[in-house]
């Protein structure tokens, strides 16, 4: 029983660290499969992360501030998309500028409106947070045995951001592979003159794709900031964004295998949380660096021995003329 | 995290260049500077709003110059490579005291202390043996220790927890008189001990600081104990979402979450800051070495009107005995020593 409560809050944690990076990850999904490589993303996330905590904390709506990080992942996104769409820009160039950029900016932001050293006001008032939800009979059906305890750590008792992040996957998949928009955006990614010569404009799929990829980040970032913790701390992503297009090319562009990438980074980073200092069977207690350790040698493992070729979209990273 | 190390590391030389770049314009001066005396003071990670040790710091700066209306000058690091070159920027434009807080800055104090031999330097947390440099520690075990009962005393499950910074001696220094206090009062009590990294990025991370909280409820612990900068703002809202006990460290942080916040390890660097200021101003200020407990009120623990209801007052006779206790050394709150 003890063992079995473990392992259902491992996966509770599971998911609550998968969730910004599989946000994320979706986000790449959509740019990088139009053509448009995604180095944006670190970025597009931190800004929104700043943009959703000022708001929040200067309106005590949070979704005030889901809408203000939305739009400002978005702006970015235009960024992005207006040197690398319109003007041929590199697209590695483009998205690195625009993190460096945030990376600098909000902070310097922060210390002008609100003299916190670049932080933003801790959110702590009612509304300025997506708390937990906790589903009806949780606490009745932790007392039973194993369902209940899953029903009431991993179904019931997570905020608002991660269901949506949840729905997000399957309904990728059916935009992809089922609607004829998911279609272009495909063929956009894989030979843009196929799709130019057919009257589609290209442009306009690759606009569309940056702009979704904006949305989906502006949920990652106002889920660091206002869900994961309470306001907006100098280098919040920490490299998320970098991790979500690993997960990305781990997942082979594809959403359900990306899910699975996200998981499996958020589950040895649980793991490594979880094992410092408990005395496992027979090696005792581990030292702490080699837990932490532990989730990049998996990942290099994992990546050497069992994943095989990731092949990318064709176009991916060429500009587009006629 | 990062998996995509190349490209990271990529990113943070670039950024390291222009920080790099800027640190030796943006010496901030606050307030107008005076000719004769001028102090200054150079935070460390986490930053001067860190509402934990950086931001104790800069109250005592604060209350320096609303005191003596003297402006001082003030640096926040935010990477390696701009210390020396701070600390030499502002002992070449006539600072007359600089005040290096925290044990990540003792080579660079090292290093300039030497190449400006008539500026004075005092370095809290740290050993820097120089003529011209002052060391001030904390017996910070004695606080951890009054701290480890109080959590020991609420625990209803007989289970406690521990979040520290960046694994070094100084926070294990936390940790030890944490699990001295919380055996004192229940022998049988069992403790978590988690750490969030080994790089100084591990005391501005409260995302991993939330999750490694939750981690410590899930197996069962009721109070938190954290010493980890602005990581630890994660672990105390943490408490505060699961309806759990925290402790706070280093500021008295009982206002954060009123009725979560069990209490808070305070350790005075403000009063080590002011005084460093004004001795150095009334020409007092000796070289050597200061280490600050119980006993010269430079450790202990708070007690405010937000955790008035939570420490009651049976809680605070045993505290306020064990802290006699110590102070007449007949509790010995042993030291960690680093292997």
């Amino acid at each position: 029983m003890e063992t079995y409560t473990l392992i259902v809050l491992l996966m509770a944690a599971t998911i609550r660290m998968a969730t910004p990076l599989l946000l994320a990850a979706m986000a790449g999904l959509f740019s990088e499969r139009s053509g448009v490589i995604d180095l944006g993303l670190e970025g597009k996330m931190l800004g929104a992360a700043f943009a959703a905590a000022a708001v929040s904390a200067t309106t005590g709506s949070v979704w005030l501030g889901l809408g203000a990080g939305i739009l400002t992942a978005v702006a970015l996104a235009l960024v992005i998309g207006y040197a690398c769409i319109t003007h041929r820009g590199n697209q590695v160039v483009a998205g690195m500028a625009v993190t460096i950029m945030v990376v600098g900016l909000g902070p310097t932001l922060g210390l002008a409106w609100f003299n916190l050293g670049g932080q933003t006001p801790q959110l702590d008032g009612a509304g300025q947070r997506f708390t937990s939800l906790v589903w009806p009979w949780a606490e009745t059906a932790r007392e039973m045995p194993l369902p209940g305890l899953l029903y009431a750590e991993l179904l019931s008792g997570q905020n608002l951001l991660v269901y949506f992040a949840a729905a997000l996957v399957p309904f990728s998949a059916w935009i992809f592979y089922r609607t004829r928009f998911g279609l272009r955006l495909r063929a956009v990614g894989e030979n843009p003159h196929a799709v130019d010569t057919a009257g589609i404009s290209v442009n306009g799929l690759r606009y569309q794709a940056v702009i979704i990829s904006g949305v989906l980040c502006g949920f990652a970032g106002t889920y660091l900031s206002t869900a994961a913790s309470s306001g907006f701390v100098r280098d919040m992503t920490a490299g998320k964004g970098y991790l979500a297009l690993a997960a990305l090319i781990f997942g082979k562009w594809k959403p359900w295998p990306t899910l699975g990438a996200c998981l499996l980074f958020a589950f040895t980073d649980a793991l490594a949380t979880r094992l410092q200092g408990v005395a496992l069977p027979v090696v005792g207690v581990v030292p702490v660096q080699f837990i932490l350790a532990l989730p990049y040698v998996l990942t290099v493992l994992l990546l050497a021995g069992f994943v095989g070729q990731a092949v990318a979209p064709k176009a991916i990273g060429v500009p587009y003329s006629k | 995290m990062d998996f995509y190390p190349m490209l990271f590391s990529h990113v943070s030389r670039c950024l390291a260049a222009t920080t790099l770049c800027a640190a030796v314009f943006l010496v901030s001066v606050a307030g107008a500077a005076e000719k004769d005396f001028l102090p200054a003071i150079v935070y460390d990670f986490g930053g001067k709003f860190d509402r934990s040790f950086n931001q104790s710091a800069s109250e005592g700066a604060e209350k320096f110059k609303k005191d003596t209306g003297i402006a001082y000058r003030e640096f926040e690091i935010t990477n390696a490579a701009q210390r020396d070159l701070a600390m030499a920027q502002l002992a070449k434009r006539g600072a007359s005291i600089i005040v290096a807080v925290g044990f990540t800055q003792a080579s660079a104090v090292e290093k300039v202390a030497k190449q400006f031999p008539a500026v004075k330097f005092t370095i809290i947390d740290a050993v820097v043996d120089l003529p011209n440099v002052q060391s001030i520690n904390f017996r910070e075990q004695e606080s951890s220790f009054l701290c480890g009962m109080a959590a020991a005393l609420v625990s209803k499950t007989g289970k406690v927890g521990f979040v520290g910074g960046m694994d070094i001696p100084l926070i294990r220094k936390f940790a030890l008189g944490y699990a001295q206090g919380v055996h004192f009062v229940n022998p049988a009590a069992e403790i978590f001990e988690n750490m969030t990294g080994t790089t100084p990025a591990a005391w501005g991370d409260p995302t991993k600081g939330a999750e490694l909280a939750r981690s410590q409820f899930g197996r069962g612990a009721d109070v938190v104990f954290h010493a980890a900068g602005a990581t630890g703002i994660g672990v105390m809202q943490a408490a505060k979402d699961s309806g759990k006990f925290s402790i706070g460290c280093d500021s008295n942080q009982n206002y954060l979450h009123p009725g979560s916040v069990l209490t808070s390890a305070m350790k005075s660097v403000d009063v080590a800051v002011y005084r460093a200021f004004s001795e150095a101003k009334a020409g007092t200020w000796k070289p050597g070495q200061l280490v600050l407990g119980l006993p010269e009120n430079g450790v202990g623990y708070s007690l405010d009107e937000y955790n008035r209801k939570l420490l009651t007052p049976a809680i605070e006779a045993r505290l306020q005995r064990a802290k006699a206790d110590i102070v007449s050394g007949k509790i010995v709150v042993a030291e960690y020593k680093a292997p």
